[in-house]
């Protein structure tokens, strides 16, 4: 599904990642992750083709297809769908109308005609009873005014109705009570099915009680320096990520 | 280049005393207008180095040889200019064409309140004792393009409401060009009163339907009684030829509230000088501005709030996109009098150039000589947010898609307070249309 290679990227002249290799497959969900600073965010930029950063070195390929020249929005078009650690309010555009031109957007791209109305609202009543979002707060601006927990249930509801291919939530547990950190992880687990894939960036390991992983990496210096299992999340867990910085040291 | 060609300064003063034969004038306001046209002949058209006019030169306006008294009268069809009227909903209806009274295009009215014209207003006795009253009290007698209107003051609109009466439509006041007269200038002059407990929307336009030039050098008083409200919306989505001289003056009595907002989209040169003066406590005045240009046009957005009285709020928040070589301006002017103890004034001006060639000329100042008072400016230049477009295009909206939301996110403050739903929807649409982006919804 999403193949990364030899990725070493930049901002400023300044190398953040330094040759990261990541093999993705439909209907796994791999974990990512790393200390403050370790490359984590610029990783889910890079991927979603952030023009912030410049590509030095490597590639990363979506189902084959290499994803360097596309843009931002052609890369959503082709699936890949951001949860943004600090998604952007926009006053005066409601939730709805706001994903009425996203999924409008995206289907001309793929050649598609405009979903009708009526299905649009069967989707959006769906997709919101998924992730127990009130219907009021659809007509509301969006993301403004929104609390952190709102904020990030939303930016799940938004990947429930553009279905991504694969999904890299950055952040997504930062800012969310218990209960809505459930109700998130349980939308992001009736969305996963053996077509698509999700890479969970986080710092803590909480999030991955609630979305299990297949697999574990550990990001530090711009460098993927350890894989394993779900295991590995508690060893961190328990050990801090001083233990593999001594290790590597 | 006609070098026996009049100026334009020159070509005024001596057509004033033709002009004054022409009207059946009272003698009060024959004094009036001797002065005022003296006052013009002084001070000139103003040049960049006067301080209000640093940044907007009229030098390349004032070359044009305009007729000042249009020759015919020109009519045209409803169905071509059916676009500039707020259609969706009924209204009073206050029309020129040229300069000159379009009665077949005007809805004016008598009944219980006065939506008619200035030229009936200034020449039949019943009126006499407003016209004393009320005429140039409030307009500039310093000021060279007011006292320029002044003199020539003819036509316009007039509307007086009584006491008490809430106004069930807005009144549309429009201004048409017909590009008839290879090119003109007109000087209309309007005179609103709104009696106490009165409540009034009112509608401006100015609208040239061709590329021959104009100028317009408009000046309109407004009066707002006790706890009167006066909601004025200007509309200026002008052609490229057009040029906009709007001069407002506004009187508030106490607990009053008056509110202009003024969205530029348009027009070569557009100069909007907005004055606001306090005459009792509690008073509150909005004033909000949307200004979305390109090319090489100019709006600058010159207002006072004179806070002469305790007590008194005034909110200014003015919004500013500026694509291609457009130059803004936006000079805002609080001043708070000894006696206007616990004023709250507010000031907001952001803008956003879209190019490297656009400038703006951003200037709040604040003379304060009172000293309890609430007083705050803020002012930002920028670009576009790279985060937010980084996040919409992640969504899948393309930039230019993207590009447009955000700018309509950047004015949807002040669309937010339009009082008028058909109003705020044509805004939205104009906005949409400037931008150049069907968003599959309407904005």
């Amino acid at each position: 599904m999403l193949s990364i290679k030899n990725l070493h990227a930049s901002v400023e002249d300044k190398e953040i990642l330094k040759g990261i290799n990541l093999e993705i497959k439909a209907g796994e969900v791999h974990a990512i992750m790393g200390p403050n600073g370790s490359g984590k965010s610029t990783l889910s930029a890079v991927i979603a083709g952030n023009e912030t950063y410049d590509v030095t070195d490597g590639s990363v390929e979506l189902e084959g297809e290499d994803l360097a020249d596309l843009a931002p929005e052609e890369r959503a078009h082709k699936g890949v769908f951001l949860s943004f650690q600090y998604p952007v309010e926009i006053p005066g555009v409601s939730v709805t109308n706001f994903m009425k031109t996203a999924i409008n957007e995206t289907r001309k791209a793929n050649g598609k005609e405009e979903m009708p109305a009526n299905e649009m609202l069967k989707l959006i009543r769906e997709k919101s009873e998924l992730l127990e979002i009130d219907r009021k707060f659809l007509s509301r601006s969006l993301n403004e005014g929104f609390s952190g927990g709102e904020k990030k249930r939303n930016e799940i509801f938004q990947m429930a109705m553009l279905e991504p291919k694969i999904a890299i939530l950055d952040e997504t547990d930062s800012g969310l009570d218990i209960d809505a950190l459930k109700i998130v992880a349980n939308g992001v687990n009736k969305l996963k099915n053996e077509n698509n894939a999700v890479l969970v960036i986080t710092h803590y390991q909480r999030l991955l009680d609630y979305i299990v992983p297949d697999y574990v990496h550990v990001l530090m210096n711009g460098k993927i320096v350890k894989s394993g299992g779900k295991e590995l999340a508690y060893e961190l867990e328990k050990k801090g990520y001083d233990w593999i910085k001594n290790e590597f040291n | 280049m006609n070098t026996e060609k009049m100026d334009l300064k020159e070509k005024l003063i001596s057509s004033f005393m033709a002009f004054e034969e022409s009207i059946d004038v009272n003698h009060e306001l024959h004094d009036v207008r001797t002065s005022a046209i003296k006052n013009f002949e002084n001070k000139g058209f103003p040049t960049k180095k006067e301080e209000a006019w640093k940044y907007t030169s009229l030098n390349s306006i004032i070359k044009n040889d305009y007729s000042v008294f249009p020759k015919h009268e020109n009519t045209i069809e409803f169905k071509d200019v059916k676009k500039f009227f707020i259609h969706e909903i009924d209204t009073y209806k206050v029309i020129f064409v040229d300069g000159k009274f379009s009665s077949y295009l005007s809805s004016t009215t008598h009944d219980g309140l006065d939506v008619c014209l200035m030229s009936s207003a200034l020449n039949k006795p019943k009126y006499k004792m407003i016209i004393d009253e009320y005429f140039n009290k409030i307009a500039s007698k310093e000021e060279s393009l007011t006292s320029l209107n002044t003199a020539f003051a003819n036509e316009g609109a007039y509307i007086n409401i009584p006491k008490s009466k809430v106004v069930e439509k807005p009144i549309e006041i429009i201004y048409f060009s017909t590009g008839k007269e290879n090119a003109l200038m007109v000087q209309p002059r309007n005179l609103v009163i709104v009696g106490e407990n009165a409540h009034v929307q009112i509608i401006e336009r100015h609208q040239s339907l061709n590329e021959n030039p104009v100028l317009t050098n408009a000046v309109t008083e407004i009066f707002a009684q006790k706890r009167a409200i006066v909601d004025y919306y200007k509309i200026q989505n002008d052609m490229q030829s057009a040029n906009l001289i709007d001069n407002t003056y506004i009187a508030q009595k106490q607990q009053s509230h008056a509110s202009v907002h003024t969205f530029s989209f348009g027009g070569n040169i557009t100069r909007n000088n907005l004055n606001f003066y306090h005459q009792g406590e509690h008073i509150e005045s909005t004033l909000k501005g949307i200004t979305i240009i390109g090319d090489k046009q100019h709006v600058d957005h010159y207002t006072l709030v004179q806070h002469a009285t305790p007590n008194c709020e005034s909110h200014q928040n003015y919004k500013t996109i500026l694509n291609d070589s457009a130059t803004g301006v936006f000079n805002g002017k609080i001043f708070v009098e000894k006696e206007a103890q616990k004023t709250d004034a507010f000031q907001q001006n952001n803008n956003i150039l879209l190019s490297d060639k656009a400038t703006i000329n951003a200037k709040p100042q604040l003379e304060i000589f009172a000293d309890d008072v609430k007083c705050s400016h803020g002012c930002t230049i920028g670009q576009l947010d790279e985060t937010a477009m980084f996040y919409m295009q992640q969504r899948g909206i393309p930039k230019k898609e993207a590009k447009a939301l955000l700018m309509y996110a950047f004015s949807n403050e002040v669309i937010e307070s339009i009082k008028i739903p058909e109003l705020k929807q044509r805004i939205t649409k104009i906005i949409a249309t400037k931008l150049g982006v069907n968003l599959g919804f309407d904005l």
